[in-house]
């Protein structure tokens, strides 16, 4: 897999797609791709989304960010906190305050004081579950609707809408179950049905980011900083500044993942509630190859995969077949390109699937609970090695430093 | 005496770091159109004197003044601004970012806060057709070779108006055939009226292209010579870097056994694209032989290094004291009797946060007295590295300091005193005396002539022409990584020698 | 003399961000009403009563072997953040396979330790594989193989017949027998035995610094976390070296459940603590991945947990000292590398003045 352009992505997106009505029709689990499974996909691809996005504003700066998750969850705290009490817009300006706090800590830990990245996002992690669960024990317990980990409920929605003219007429194209026509049909009515305005805005992001690091000047420098640092250095730009920048933007884009969790998912903070989206958020920008693009994409497979647990218990079916047949073309791909061993391992776990798929009638809940994290391990696994991250992206940089 | 048509002044300047005077008292003066030479042996304070010139530190005391105006520079940026411009020795280049996006990082053209790139590329088409500079704009610096990189930087100081350029050490990693395209930009540049500081420690190369020659040593400027209205031989050049007759490295005497230590057959490393960095390369070592492999750096030699340590996959046949030992993994190899003194010792040698008794036993950590099998000592390790602390003449207080603590120099010859210990069989040494102070290298050249005589088998690899010359007993040379030519040491000059590694083939 | 300053040289950091820590716990105390010299002298009272220090104990034990796996890994620069995942799987098959066995203790007890090991060690090779042959960060790697430990655990307790009817409504593995169980030592005045397991806590610790200061594979293993070029040039194999790393990191993980489950539980349901390697984390970033270092920091850390647990009684959610932890990591971590820089330039001015100080004398 030399370049992914776009003739080459068409291809992968379609096969995709095919595989999945062939799974689909052979699983006889239509709901795999109705529209309500298909929006309910977009909307659990959001969290994750932003959570790729923040990875990769602060790894274009050559900054990792393990502290997503911790970030993420102050901004779930911040939403319920303030909330219940002034309503949904409110919860998400906190939110998004929130998360950049956590991001400024990252980038102080980091950037002035030189610690090892990793460790302080670790940190970061650590006193953001403490803190949120000290705060929400003292303030929601007494608070009417709320416990111990959770908020009462958030007062309010932030607006969604469906866009009927559009969704109507493909859900019924998508009702018929015809192959391959009806599946694309319900991915597309799915996004315009039940649309939150974070979601747009959310895309809207992506989209920004794109423009801003890759055609302007201000994003040429931070983009430096994760490639060169010295060079940027010796060329005058202010690299330190730069990495706060991004890594604060990084913060306060999982407040906002976090938001999206509390305000429009569940309508409450409730301590847990993350489940671990940042980290999937770094494997989406990993997979996305630290390109907005890219990681949206790996966004919304992951989100499609979160979204299982919430559906009809017998789409896991499906979807084990559609896993165990990916997973062994992927085995046949690395056995012919040479990496044996690679190969064999993945076409093992082809088997199991397949094998596991022709045994049962159904799977328990617990396997709909592990595949976002089991797909993240296997996304990881075939493509960790094809990838181009920054080149300076977790290197410690100081100032003046003679390189 | 300052002139208001000398480009560039420095008076009086002084720098400090804890525990070292960088530069004490150095005077310059540039005149402006003019190719003016620095130059100086290692340690000698150039790069700190640059780094001062350039806006990366500030002189503790001293002025700096740019055509007869006191400047005081804060930063690289404030430097730039005043027409000084740093083409660095080793490239400060992003490697994902395309030649164009590199040259206008920091001083982008923008409508708005739109970057404008057709307005930077027709400024540096411009640019590069004057000065012979041309470079592919469009691509990434990653598929470019040297001499394209080298252009790069130029281009960079040119495009933000620089005046003034300084090139450091523009000549080590160049072929002869791009030291000639680099010398003709200069020339170019020159006749524009451009100012160009030179460093360099190539005396041939300084005689060829400098107007104006400063010497310096021990971090003050010794001498301000003329070549035009003076003439002067590299060799007086080099004496007045020393300041005395220089330690020559010469062997005398045939020391060569008949034993064959290490013998390469048909030995070939492939890099990641599948291109045979080492290809087909073949030698024999005897005991008591040192071979020195001449080449420019980048033509196979630390690959070479890389196979013989086994840290590479590699094809060809090598056998080490009669053994078949392509198949050993790197730890057996040591364990045998393979000695190594790395090109990169921060890299490659030594664990800078370790205490120095821990560096002893690096590379020998499975064998006495450092320990044996499963446990390690770390008493006989303590006790053998004051012995190797005493007999090679490492400067340190203690052996419990670590190893960032200590100079260059010291952190070599502590290297090489724990190399040279356990009785090697074959000694690998890759430019085993580079930013080495003149007093370590000739205790360094001292240990590698005894150990020869000894019956050790050597394998140098070195930059240094006299040091190759003076130490080898046969010199092969490397050439996009084949030995295009075997010279014996007797019979040759740095010059021919230097012709050889170009592909020029031996002559007189 | 010089050993004194060594250790005063070492505490210097770690008490500087407790100190620090204890500043912003008190201001975020006081900012919600609370009183602070109650709070702290309502810890110290309870929790040096002899039954809350055998309870430390207990918990002490059991944060030193987490922190001891962490340490480990962090040694080679791996992050192994899966101890979480590694014990609980460990624990768990360790529990099922104690409670069918009714062999004799000296028997029963080292199997169902090296059962444990085992099974945590796999889990957290499944992480060091990924990392050595596919180049998956061990980071990310292990944090998913917790999430999905968790429910490959829950599946198996609740649907299958490894686990049964324990207690009422309570689901879990077979109960040990008596024979299975580790006895434990009463001290006087306390109402809880601790656990026998601390002695196996403190060989563990010894072994760790053994392995690290006294073997080959633990040079290696440091070398290969400071330089891993230089490591490679010296003979380590490094894939090799990080593979034993993970499994060696696994299988320490793997004791971590058992003071628990071989002390009191004796039956691992569904309710078993599951937050033991996150405080291995920050317990070995405090230690800085020293043995006697991660004893203080399990130390600390069991007696603030401890002390705390009445704290709801006045008022004070006993989740401050969470904030308190979690500040002092942070503070803690920033103090080391300032230390580190600053013994890095003077190291320098040192050597540079004692050869001054040489030549002049010479």
């Amino acid at each position: 897999m030399r370049k992914l352009n776009l003739p080459r992505i068409l291809l992968l997106v379609s096969g995709g797609i095919l595989l999945l009505s062939l799974a689909r029709l052979l699983a006889h689990t239509d709901d795999l791709t109705s529209t309500g499974t298909m929006s309910a996909a977009f909307g659990a691809a959001v969290p994750i989304g932003l959570a790729g996005l923040a990875g990769l504003w602060s790894e274009r700066a050559g900054v990792v960010n393990i502290g997503l998750e911790g970030m993420m969850i102050l901004g779930t705290f911040g939403a319920g906190w303030v909330g219940w009490q002034y309503g949904a817009w409110a919860a998400l300006g906190i939110a998004i305050v929130f998360g950049a706090i956590g991001g400024l800590l990252l980038a102080i830990a980091t950037v002035t004081f030189g610690v090892d990245q990793i460790v302080a996002g670790t940190a970061i992690n650590i006193l953001g579950l403490g803190l949120t669960q000290f705060l929400a024990k003292l303030l929601f317990t007494t608070a009417p609707g709320g416990g111990a980990t959770q908020s009462p409920p958030i007062f309010g929605t932030l607006p969604h809408f469906t866009l009927s003219a559009i969704a109507d007429p493909l859900t019924t194209v998508q009702n018929k179950n015809w192959f391959l026509v009806s599946d694309i049909a319900g991915i597309i009515s799915g996004f315009f049905y039940q649309l939150s305005i974070l979601t747009v805005i959310t895309a809207a992001l992506f989209g920004l980011t794109k423009w801003i690091l890759w055609h302007t000047a201000f994003g040429l420098r931070l983009r430096s900083a994760g490639e060169n640092p010295w060079a940027a250095e010796s060329l005058g730009v202010k690299v330190n500044s730069y990495k706060y920048l991004a890594v604060t933007i990084s913060g306060a884009l999982s407040g906002l993942a976090g938001a999206y969790l509390a305000i429009v998912a569940t309508g409450v903070y409730r301590g847990g509630q993350t489940a671990g989206r940042g980290f999937i958020g770094l494997a989406t920008m990993i997979f996305g190859n630290w390109m907005p693009g890219g990681t949206a994409a790996g966004a919304t497979i992951f989100g499609y995969i979160d979204t299982l647990q919430l559906r009809d218990d017998a789409n896991i079916r499906g979807l084990v077949l559609f896993g165990a047949i990916l997973i062994l073309l992927i085995s046949v791909y690395l056995f012919r390109s040479g990496r044996r061993n690679s190969g064999f391992a993945f076409g093992l776990f082809a088997i199991v699937m397949g094998t596991a798929f022709l045994v049962s009638k159904s799977f328990p809940p617990e396997v709909a609970q592990v595949a976002p994290y089991l797909t993240t391990l296997v996304v990881l696994a075939t493509a960790a090695q094809r990838l181009r991250p920054p080149s300076a992206d977790g290197i410690p940089y100081r100032k003046g430093e003679s390189h | 005496m300052t002139n208001a048509t000398d480009a560039l002044t420095l008076t009086g300047i002084w720098k400090r770091f804890p525990g070292v005077v960088a530069n004490s008292n150095v005077n310059l003066t540039v005149r402006s159109g003019a190719v003016h030479a620095i130059v100086g042996e290692n340690g000698a304070g150039k790069s700190t004197l640059m780094k001062i010139l350039y806006g990366m530190q500030k002189p503790d005391d001293g002025t700096i003044s740019i055509s007869g105006e006191t400047v005081i520079f804060n930063s690289p940026s404030d430097a730039i601004d005043h027409g000084v411009g740093m083409v660095h020795q080793h490239f400060m280049l992003a490697e994902n970012f395309t030649v164009l996006e590199n040259i206008i990082l920091g001083s982008e053209p923008k409508q708005g806060l739109r970057l404008d790139l057709g307005a930077a590329r027709l400024r540096l088409e411009d640019l590069a057709r004057r000065y012979s500079l041309q470079v592919p704009f469009d691509s990434f610096v990653s598929d470019l070779g040297v001499g394209d990189r080298q252009r790069i930087e130029i281009l960079k100081v040119l495009y933000r108006g620089a005046q003034i350029l300084i090139l450091d050490e523009p000549t080590a990693v160049l072929v002869p055939q791009e030291v000639d395209e680099l010398f003709a930009a200069l020339r170019d540049l020159r006749a524009e009226g451009i100012t160009i500081i030179f460093i360099s420690h190539k005396l041939d190369e300084v005689l060829e292209i400098a107007d104006e020659i400063t010497v310096m040593r021990a971090g003050t400027t010794v001498a301000s010579i003329d070549p035009k209205s003076q003439s002067v031989t590299a060799g007086q050049l080099a004496e007045l870097m020393v300041g005395s007759e220089l330690p020559s490295p010469t062997t005398s005497g045939n020391t060569v056994r008949p034993e064959v230590v290490l013998a390469a057959a048909n030995l070939t490393v492939a890099n990641r694209d599948g291109k045979h960095v080492v290809d087909g390369v073949s030698f024999t070592i005897h005991s008591g032989e040192t071979l020195g492999i001449a080449g420019v750096e980048g033509n196979g030699q630390a690959e070479i290094v890389d196979a013989l340590l086994g840290v590479v996959p590699t094809s060809g046949n090598l056998s080490f004291l009669t053994e078949e030992i392509s198949q050993w993994p790197t730890r057996k190899r040591r364990e045998h009797g393979m000695a190594f003194i790395p090109e990169d010792r921060s890299r490659q040698g030594l664990l800078l946060d370790a205490p120095l008794w821990e560096n002893r036993m690096l590379g020998h950590q499975s064998v006495a007295p450092n320990g044996g099998g499963f446990l390690i000592d770390p008493h006989g390790a303590k006790t053998d590295t004051e012995r190797i602390v005493r007999e090679y003449d490492v400067r340190t207080p203690s052996i419990e300091v670590s190893a960032s603590a200590l100079s260059g120099g010291n952190q070599q010859k502590l290297i090489v005193g724990r190399e040279m210990s356990g009785e090697p069989k074959l000694l690998i040494a890759a430019h085993p005396t580079r930013g080495v102070d003149v007093g370590a290298q000739a205790a360094i050249w001292d240990h590698l002539r005894n150990a020869r005589a000894a019956g050790l088998a050597v394998l140098l690899i070195s930059a240094d022409l006299d040091e190759l010359i003076g130490l080898s007993d046969t010199i092969a040379v490397l050439l996009r990584g084949k030995f295009v030519a075997t010279v014996d040491p007797h019979n040759v000059t740095p010059a021919i020698l230097g012709s050889a590694m170009t592909g020029a083939g031996v002559s007189a | 003399m010089k050993l004194l300053r060594k250790i005063g040289e070492s505490l210097l950091a770690p008490a500087l961000a407790l100190a620090f820590a204890l500043v912003v716990t008190s201001a975020i105390l006081a900012a919600f009403g609370a009183n602070v010299i109650t709070v702290f002298t309502q810890m110290w009272d309870y929790g040096s009563q002899a039954s809350a220090i055998a309870l430390i104990l207990n918990l002490m034990t059991t944060y030193y072997l987490s922190a001891v796996a962490v340490a480990i890994g962090f040694k080679m620069n791996l992050f192994n953040i899966g101890v979480n995942g590694q014990y609980l799987v460990g624990g768990m098959v360790a529990a099922a396979v104690a409670g069918h066995m009714s062999l004799p203790g000296y028997l029963a007890i080292p199997i169902t330790i090296l059962v444990a090991m085992a099974v945590a060690a796999l889990w957290a090779g499944i992480a060091g594989w990924l990392k050595v042959s596919r180049g998956v960060s061990e980071v990310i790697s292990t944090i998913m193989l917790n999430y999905i430990a968790i429910g490959v655990i829950s599946y198996l307790i609740v649907r299958t017949n490894i686990g049964e009817a324990v207690a009422f409504n309570v689901r879990g593995t077979r109960t040990i027998p008596l024979s299975g169980q580790m006895p434990g030592f009463t001290l006087p005045g306390a109402d809880t035995p601790v656990y026998g397991f601390i002695f196996i806590a403190i060989a563990v610790g010894i072994g760790y610094w053994f392995l690290l200061n006294r073997t080959r594979f633990g040079f290696d293993l440091r070398a290969s976390g400071m330089s891993p070029s230089a490591a490679l040039a010296s003979g380590v194999n490094s894939k090799k070296m990080a593979l034993y790393a993970m499994l060696l990191s696994g299988a320490i993980a793997g004791l971590v459940a058992l003071p628990d489950l071989l002390g009191s539980s004796h039956s691992y349901t569904l309710s078993f603590p599951t937050g033991y390697g996150f405080t291995g984390i920050a317990i070995a970033l405090i230690g800085r991945n020293n043995p006697i270092g991660i004893a203080f920091g399990a130390l600390l850390w069991s007696f603030l947990d401890v002390s705390s647990q009445q704290l709801d009684l006045i008022g004070v959610p006993q989740e401050i000292v969470t904030i308190l932890q979690g500040v002092t990591v942070l503070a803690v971590v920033v103090a080391y590398e300032l230390v580190r820089r600053n013994k890095v330039k003077a190291g320098q001015r040192s050597v540079g003045l004692a050869l001054a100080n040489q030549e002049a004398g010479a």
